[in-house]
């Protein structure tokens, strides 16, 4: 790994460090409205999977997607404006945060039914590859996900059409409130094996270790493998949603709170640079994302005129439901 | 003048389709061999990479659809029972049904889903009998349900190069109809079908129970002079084409083969009595509540809308409104 590419990877997890902590900030503060799902200490594992992947590429993210989006190379100003519910935003405001999407980039929406983007991509890249191109993908889904029929469905088509997509657990060991030991029986590797689609685990906490296994998998996909699976043992620094900020839900010991917080992606990718190009980057966030809550907040909210403006691709037009 | 069957109008419009546009391709189970006799042949002709059997993973594959479409192809899906629909409700209705307004107009989901042999098959019994097009007209998707064989094709043809997901229920009272064809063509969505002019009651049937209504329109024809309207799509509905229809007659009758709660009678009452004022109350000829279809054939075909109610209703409502 070159000095730049640790630069960039540690760019990438402050940026959404911070770009999550200022959203929190937001939701306090009344401009996010109906919260978000904080990615707070998960940012190693959408850093070092994205950097593995080429313009190309397409991938789709969970409820808890901010951290995708943002790896892949999206505006933070438009993601934060569509958190913000503005036209600006990424999806013109009718979105959110469950739903940004960067087709541009090749993100193909974050999507809040668990489980989902297994499926959806699988289906995306197969046709880019009917398309003649040289496109993989890969499916961010949670812990809880592994229990969806949909998801396994899809592991089964991907395996046996031999599409190349990623499969990415981000396994923070909860399911909401849910302990991952009472809801997997079995292993996640092991659903994965059931398929024989190959599957490693993986520290999601450090940034490289989760880029070194990803482009590792990209390339074997690339050159005619099937799927994969990496499941990227993570924690949650934070809440499931912050809704919990204000409601008190008790199922994580403190002492393993503080625990989980001791690897911190950030803090491990950040020793790896000088402290001048540590300080610099910061400094680089600090303004982008400064500039990003201006923009946010400054643009425009969405007219009610238009509130189902995009219902229809086909512009189809539906009945009013007044009157 | 040929003579086409609705069954072969269907492959007819899936070949036409494969043949002109690369992009169009199809998934289900058991499609390459063609078991419901719809895709009959297409593999052969077209490849198994763009005729594709899936497994048994209705959830998956629809949803794979949803993701080749996001990256510009228009997947056609086979569904040979009705009550699969139940379980990709989901996947259709959230996923495909949603992306386009969720990402601000990022993407078009242009997915068909098909269903031939919806409704009751005789002796498929509660599983594999349902008719569940007022539900995709509830949530918004485009619902086709055609009833002849020209319609079947066109409106056919329409759904795979439509920009956003359709749902075409393909009656099995209506699979072995057969018409004269001169001209196979498009047929727009939204656009209904007057199969026979009348002055005294409107009778809306929709899909195979235009038939019914014909025959019954004609047995009464010395009584009461019934205009048979059909909509061809459930969703967009052409309000406007049944409104002028029923502002002529004054009367209406709906027969549905649905479940009376919530069922596209319901809506298509609703909706001419905000427009018009009739000569009488309007009827409707459905399934009961929450039907589900009995095995035994006399007791299938006791719970489906007959001839002979869809003639009372009619009846009554003349009675009603003179």
């Amino acid at each position: 790994m070159t000095d730049a590419d640790q630069v960039r990877l540690y760019r990438t997890v402050r940026l959404i460090r911070r770009f999550e902590e200022r959203a929190v900030e937001l939701v306090h503060g009344g401009q996010i409205v109906g919260g978000i799902h904080p990615y707070l200490g998960q940012e190693g594992i959408a850093a070092g999977v994205c950097a593995a992947l080429g313009v190309d590429d397409v991938i789709a993210g969970t409820h808890r997607g901010h951290g995708h989006v943002l790896a892949r190379g999206a505006d933070p100003a438009r993601m934060l404006a569509e958190l913000c519910g503005r036209v600006t935003g990424l999806n013109a405001g009718r979105g959110g945060s469950m739903h940004a999407a960067d087709f541009s980039l090749g993100v193909l929406g974050a999507n809040a039914i668990v489980g989902a983007s297994g499926a959806i991509i699988t289906g995306a890249v197969w046709a880019h590859r009917r398309w003649g191109r040289d496109t993989v993908g890969v499916s961010f889904f949670g812990d809880g996900a592994v229990n969806e029929g949909m998801l396994l469905e899809a592991f089964n088509l991907a395996a046996l059409w031999r599409v190349p997509v990623l499969f990415v657990c981000e396994n923070n060991g909860y399911a909401t409130t849910m302990p991952v030991t009472g809801a997997v029986a079995g292993s996640i590797e092991g659903r994965a094996a059931a398929f024989g689609i190959p599957a490693v685990q993986v520290d999601g906490q450090d940034p490289e270790t989760v880029r070194i296994a990803a482009a590792a998998a990209v390339e074997r996909m690339r050159a005619g493998g099937g799927p994969e699976l990496i499941e990227a043992r993570t924690y949650r620094f934070d809440v499931h949603h912050t809704f919990e900020h204000a409601v008190r839900l008790d199922y994580r010991p403190p002492d393993e709170v503080t625990r989980g917080r001791v690897r911190d992606p950030v803090r491990i990718q950040g020793e790896r640079l000088t402290d001048t190009d540590r300080a610099a980057v910061d400094a680089e966030v600090e303004a982008t994302l400064d500039a990003a809550v201006r923009f946010a907040l400054a643009s425009p909210e969405p007219d009610p005129a238009d509130a189902l403006a995009h219902l229809y691709a086909s512009g189809m037009t539906a009945r009013t439901g007044g009157g | 003048m040929p003579r086409l069957s609705y069954r072969r109008a269907l492959t007819r419009a899936l070949a036409d389709e494969l043949a002109r546009d690369e992009a169009v391709f199809l998934l289900g189970e058991d499609i390459q061999v063609g078991a419901s006799l719809v895709t009959t042949g297409l593999a052969k002709r077209f490849g198994t990479e763009r005729v594709r059997d899936t497994p048994l993973s209705e959830q998956a594959f629809t949803s794979f659809a949803t993701g080749a479409a996001l990256a510009g192809l228009r997947p056609v899906l086979e569904f040979q029972i009705p009550s699969l629909l139940y379980l990709v409700f989901e996947q259709i209705v959230n996923h495909a049904h949603k992306f386009p307004l969720m990402t601000g107009g990022q993407c078009a989901v242009p997915v068909t889903y098909l269903v031939p042999g919806s409704g009751s098959r005789t002796g498929w019994a509660g599983q594999h009998s349902d008719h569940p097009y007022s539900l995709f007209a509830h949530v918004g998707v485009v619902t086709v349900v055609p009833a002849t064989p020209a319609d079947a094709y066109g409106l056919l043809v329409t759904a795979i190069r439509h920009d956003d997901p359709v749902v075409v229920f393909a009656p099995a009272g209506a699979m072995d109809t057969r018409e004269d064809v001169d001209d196979l063509v498009p047929v727009p969505l939204g656009r209904g079908r007057i199969h026979r002019f009348g002055d005294d009651v409107t009778v809306v049937a929709v899909g195979h129970l235009v038939h019914d209504a014909l025959a019954v329109a004609e047995e009464l024809a010395d009584q009461v002079s019934v205009e048979v309207f059909d909509p061809r799509t459930v969703y967009p509905f052409d309000i406007d084409g049944l409104t002028e229809s029923v502002a002529r007659t004054g009367r209406l009758v709906v027969v549905d083969d649905a479940n009376r709660s919530c069922g596209i009678a319901a809506e298509i009452i609703a909706s001419v009595v905000e427009r018009v004022r009739l000569l009488a109350p309007p009827r409707r000829v459905t399934r009961p509540d929450g039907a589900v279809l009995p095995f035994a054939p006399a007791l299938d075909r006791a719970v489906q809308p007959g001839r002979d109610q869809l003639a009372t209703a009619i009846h009554l409502t003349m009675k009603d409104g003179s």
